[in-house]
């Protein structure tokens, strides 16, 4: 299988990753080398395996719903790279 | 006496404790070695000032109950600490100052630890040389223009260098116990679930684990009693009966069966690894312990199915760099575009990389033949592992394939960067305890490791194996201060 220019488009649209045409070849090159190398696992049969999804397989535990952090609203806003008042501020989403 | 900074971390907590030395005379001597050591390009951070603070509140009223009492630390720069910046090595989290402590540097504060600075990192922990960090690649004392190994590659060169006595790292596929192999140093990953994860920058979150960096096993048992706990903040904490690892360090390995998988044996590999592998087996003998053949016999599809896990959940974990909330943000003409600015202009080179295989893998069409394929060869993998633990208390084998190799040698190549964890990886994928320790020296004088792995939650063992090893060896890292002027 290889990876062509398109499907690296794709990808970076699908990742919200802007990349240019010759960005775009390079890791076109470095993502077939990769997928080349990862198609080894083809080799195995795995029809009967189960997946493992996650290495502590215990059920997550319940606690009780209750509020532990107050007043945070500060240091919540705090890294924000623009804000007004109480809010994160983006580009104009609605005309 | 000898220098304050040639002592090892024990040695110190000693001499604070028996009032031999004070916190603030520890902790200006590893500051000023760190001055001088700037081309080693180690810190990211620097937290000098605060920590000298520190240091005389706590002599003013010494607590030597504390297991660091007055002790600075360094630490890898993927752990938030509470208004010291926190970067992950990235562009994007360049301005990043964290108003919250991650759980494994509060257990570190709690018994008495001063944080001196924030070391370097690959960048978001992708990588095996410390060359894709945003900050500058890190320089290994152990020889000039030799990398020290990744991601943990700012720990393992401070801490070889002796800018602090202990250090810590995380490790997804190799990050803590490659770095500590590169620089003659000792590196622990603990069981996944042992240490939290809470407050460390994620990478992949099924793999992530953080762990103790030390000059010896004593050091490293010491360091790990003090990070591991219990934390309801972490999901995916275990509780367990933690032991007193220090306490319980025990040379005695007489009657303990080691298993060396056969499958570790690959092709290429430097005559030198092979003879220190023999080295470890021929110690292991001689102290009562008896060797086992074994085999795990999917170690070749590890890495192949790493390089799938890994970037499917990092991709999801970067996800949120989206320049809302924190970090940086570029302009854009309007919010998709800022998105797309952001994260192309925020990351580098390999952390696209990875989120974009990562996106890929997860697409749709693409699950079945790559997600889910790469989490059933992981069960395999496990699998594997349990099969051997039937017969074996422990695993030894080689910690890297070759020894550190120079800055900028294998940039350009990405999969000959990745079979640098081909020994390393198939642990965290099924969730093992291993440590690293420095058990020679290639034809070039640089330093080599030995991995002994254990059972899940045995991280006693593997202590206790290491300081047979390392009592028999007794490794000496040949550093010359060749950085310093």
């Amino acid at each position: 299988m290889t990876i062509d220019l398109k499907t690296v488009k794709h990808i970076s649209k699908l990742s919200r990753i802007s990349i240019d045409d010759n960005k775009a070849k390079k890791l076109g090159k470095d993502l077939n080398s990769i997928f080349s190398f990862i198609e080894k696992l083809n080799e195995l049969d795995t029809k009967n395996t189960e997946p493992l999804t996650s290495i502590a397989e215990t059920t997550l535990k319940l606690r009780k719903d209750e509020i532990k952090s107050q007043n945070i609203r500060e240091d919540i806003l705090k890294n924000s790279p623009d804000k007004n008042k109480d809010f994160f501020v983006v580009p104009k989403v609605v005309e | 006496m000898s220098n304050i900074t040639d002592l090892k971390l024990v040695e110190l907590v000693d001499k604070i404790k028996k009032k031999e030395l004070s916190s603030a005379e520890v902790t200006i001597a590893f500051i000023e070695r760190s001055k001088k050591s700037k081309k080693l390009n180690t810190f990211i951070s620097e937290n000098y000032d605060n920590a000298i603070k520190k240091a005389k509140i706590f002599d003013q009223k010494p607590d030597f109950k504390k297991k660091l009492p007055g002790i600075p630390i360094a630490v890898k720069d993927l752990f938030c600490t509470k208004n010291i910046r926190t970067t992950a090595g990235s562009k994007i989290l360049e301005n990043f100052v964290p108003t919250y402590e991650s759980t494994v540097t509060q257990n570190i504060l709690d018994e008495g630890g001063i944080i001196i600075g924030k070391l370097n990192c690959d960048e978001f922990a992708m990588g095996s040389s410390n060359e894709t960090s945003y900050f500058g690649n890190v320089q290994n004392p152990v020889s000039e223009n030799l990398v020290p190994g990744g991601s943990s590659g700012g720990s393992s060169s401070a801490l070889a260098a002796k800018l602090t006595p202990a250090t810590i790292g995380t490790d997804t596929g190799g990050s803590i116990r490659q770095p500590a192999s590169f620089t003659g140093t000792v590196g622990l990953k603990p069981t996944y679930g042992s240490c939290s994860r809470y407050g460390i920058v994620a990478f992949a979150s099924s793999l992530d684990q953080a762990g103790p960096m030390t000059h010896d096993v004593k050091d490293c048992s010491l360091m790990l009693e003090i990070m591991s706990n219990y934390d309801t903040k972490d999901s995916t904490s275990v509780e367990f009966k933690r032991e007193n690892y220090l306490n319980n360090l025990n040379e005695n390995i007489k009657g303990k069966k080691i298993g060396i998988p056969k499958e570790y044996r690959v092709e290429g590999m430097p005559k030198e690894i092979d003879e220190l592998w023999e080295k470890g087996i021929k110690i292991i003998k001689e102290n009562g312990g008896e060797i086992i053949e074994i085999s795990l016999p999917n170690t070749n599809y590890a890495l192949p199915t790493y390089y799938i896990v890994a970037p499917a959940e990092a991709s999801s974990n970067l996800a949120r760099y989206d320049g809302v909330k924190y970090g940086f943000r570029s302009k854009g003409e309007n919010l998709i575009d800022m998105y797309e600015k952001t994260r192309s202009e925020g990351f580098g080179d390999e952390v696209k990389r990875r989120i974009m295989i990562g996106t890929y893998v997860l697409s749709s069409g693409y699950y079945d033949a790559y997600y889910l394929k790469a989490q059933k060869v992981r069960r395999l993998i496990k699998n594997d592992f349990d099969e051997a633990y039937k017969k074996v208390d422990a695993i030894l084998t080689p910690s890297t394939p070759s020894s550190a190799f120079k800055i900028g040698e294998k940039l350009n190549d990405p999969v000959s960067m990745y079979l640098n964890d081909i020994f390393t990886v198939p642990i965290n994928l099924a969730g093992l305890p291993a440590i690293s320790i420095p058990a020679g020296h290639d034809k070039k004088g640089y330093p080599l490791g030995l991995q002994v792995i254990g059972k899940a939650f045995d991280e006693q063992s593997i202590l206790n194996i290491a300081l047979a090893l390392e009592k028999n060896i007794s490794f000496k890292n040949n550093i010359t201060d060749w950085w310093i002027k």
